[in-house]
């Protein structure tokens, strides 16, 4: 079950080798998060699965049936999908936004509002926004309501394309607690886009790290990954090296203070 | 003001069979522009010959268009298809190119958006495509609904008649009030429809307004 990569390779006319001989399994109710630099080919991976994007060679599996044999549109109205900043129908009210999906599944207007306007609640926030254009909202509330959106018809897949990659970094933090927070409440099935490595390892149960033609350098969970990069491309990746990386203790008053390579305090050891 | 006093009933009529002119070859070009802008759009190359040749057709003089549409059609020399027709041709020929634009200038990111949440790529262009291309798509509207408004007058030289009659028939007997209440009248209504076609276009897109509104607060 989940989502299966399954020998895929992306070639286009020219030439260009997006993606090589790729193969991954996301088991059900986890979060796969591919991430590399630009040319890395994790866009075009992640919209392999919803038929954005059709593989040259090999397939793509959801719950062990091959996406080619669903229809397009049935296909990418029953996952979610959160777009990169600017993704959202400038032209309809926030409130219309969410409720795209199912007003597009044909459930009634009442209840796709009723529905949507729970879901902003759920997302942290004010259902009174609704009545807004996503011009008139902040970058991270667009987001927010990307996120609504995603979840409105209630898929079991969801894919996140570099979701806050355009919010500052505290506005960034709040808005990936808050994914954390409802993936442990609904138990999605999530593949997520992003370059920064950082939240790979915070959203991502196993990341995958992409070099450029969509090669693999590492599969792993976030800890195997840190333990032991695979080779050099993936230290400096994910900056095992850094200062900040390189933790030790130092007794402080009785309490064993984590510090960082350059002795700056990260937290206390509980 | 005596001789349009006298006239009252005429100009009226006049004015009236103008607007059946125009009117109905604004909205043909709406139409055909429409269709060949998205052609142009989803083709770029067969695209660029499709635009070159409707800007090629406004290049043609209006009074042979008059002569050659007749003959193609086999309809009457003076009757109002023949105008609307030539009229759709020259609005068709402003408009194309705008609304190839007009697409064009939908952002790539929200449109991408759409088709990933599933809308059928006909729901895109009903939904996504044509609504957030209307405010390119207006301001080239405008500028065909002026220029169709005055080139119905030139349907006169052939016997077509609406306020371009007051023209010749002023020049022909010298009554420079006749002149005159045709050039006014023409303007007047030129202005009129063009408000029309602002405000039609403002309550289409309210979103626009409210960004505008953000924009000023933040700034």
């Amino acid at each position: 079950m989940g989502i299966e990569f399954r020998g895929v390779s992306k070639t286009y006319p020219d030439g260009t080798v997006a993606v090589a001989e790729f193969s991954c399994t996301v088991p059900s109710h986890r979060t796969l998060a591919l991430v590399g630099t630009s040319g890395s080919g994790k866009t075009t991976l992640m919209r392999m699965v919803n038929r954005m994007i059709e593989p040259t060679h090999g397939e793509v599996l959801i719950d062990e049936r091959d996406v080619r044999e669903l229809d397009k549109v049935a296909l990418r109205r029953s996952i979610g999908y959160v777009p990169q900043a600017g993704g959202l129908l400038p032209h309809r009210r926030v409130l219309d936004n969410v409720a795209t999906v199912p007003l597009l599944n044909g459930v009634t207007k009442a209840a796709a509002r009723a529905t949507a306007g729970e879901l902003l609640e759920k997302v942290g926030l004010d259902p009174a926004l609704g009545k807004r254009y996503p011009g008139q909202l902040s970058g991270g509330q667009q987001q927010r309501v990307a996120v609504a959106r995603a979840l409105a018809a209630d898929p079991n897949v969801l894919l996140m394309d570099e979701p806050f990659g355009a919010v500052d970094p505290i506005v960034r933090r709040d808005l990936q607690d808050q994914l954390v927070a409802l993936q442990s409440e609904l138990g999605k099935t999530i593949v997520l886009v992003t370059h920064d490595i950082d939240e790979a390892f915070k959203l991502g149960d196993e990341v995958v790290i992409l070099k450029t033609g969509g090669i693999i350098a590492q599969v792993g969970t976030p800890q195997e990954i840190v333990a032991a990069p695979a080779d050099d491309f993936v230290r400096d990746f994910v900056g095992a090296d850094r200062a900040e990386r390189t933790l030790r203790t130092v007794d402080h008053g009785g309490r064993r203070v984590v510090v960082d390579g350059d002795d700056r305090p990260v937290g206390v050891l509980g | 003001m005596t001789w349009l006093e006298l006239n009252r009933d005429q100009v009226v009529e006049l004015l009236w069979q103008h607007l059946l002119l125009a009117v109905p070859a604004v909205l043909i070009s709406v139409v055909v522009a429409v269709v060949l802008g998205r052609v142009a759009y989803r083709w770029p190359r067969a695209g660029t010959v499709v635009l070159g040749f409707a800007s090629l057709l406004y290049s043609v003089p209006a009074l042979p268009l008059l002569i050659v549409i007749p003959v193609l059609l086999s309809i009457p020399l003076r009757s109002e298809t023949n105008l609307v027709i030539a009229l759709a041709v020259y609005g068709t020929a402003l408009l194309a190119g705008t609304a190839a634009d007009a697409f064009r200038s939908v952002d790539t990111r929200v449109r991408e958006a759409a088709e990933a949440m599933g809308y059928s790529p006909r729901g895109i262009f009903w939904r996504v495509d044509l609504p957030l291309s209307l405010p390119v798509l207006v301001s080239g509207i405008r500028v065909v609904t002026v220029s169709s408004v005055s080139l119905v007058t030139i349907g006169a030289l052939v016997g077509i008649s609406s306020l371009g009659s007051l023209l010749t028939d002023g020049f022909q007997r010298d009554i420079r009030e006749e002149v005159l209440t045709g050039v006014v009248l023409t303007m007047v209504l030129a202005v009129v429809l063009d408000l029309l076609v602002v405000t039609a276009g403002a309550l289409l897109t309210p979103w626009q307004r409210s960004a505008r509104t953000r924009t000023k607060a933040a700034a």
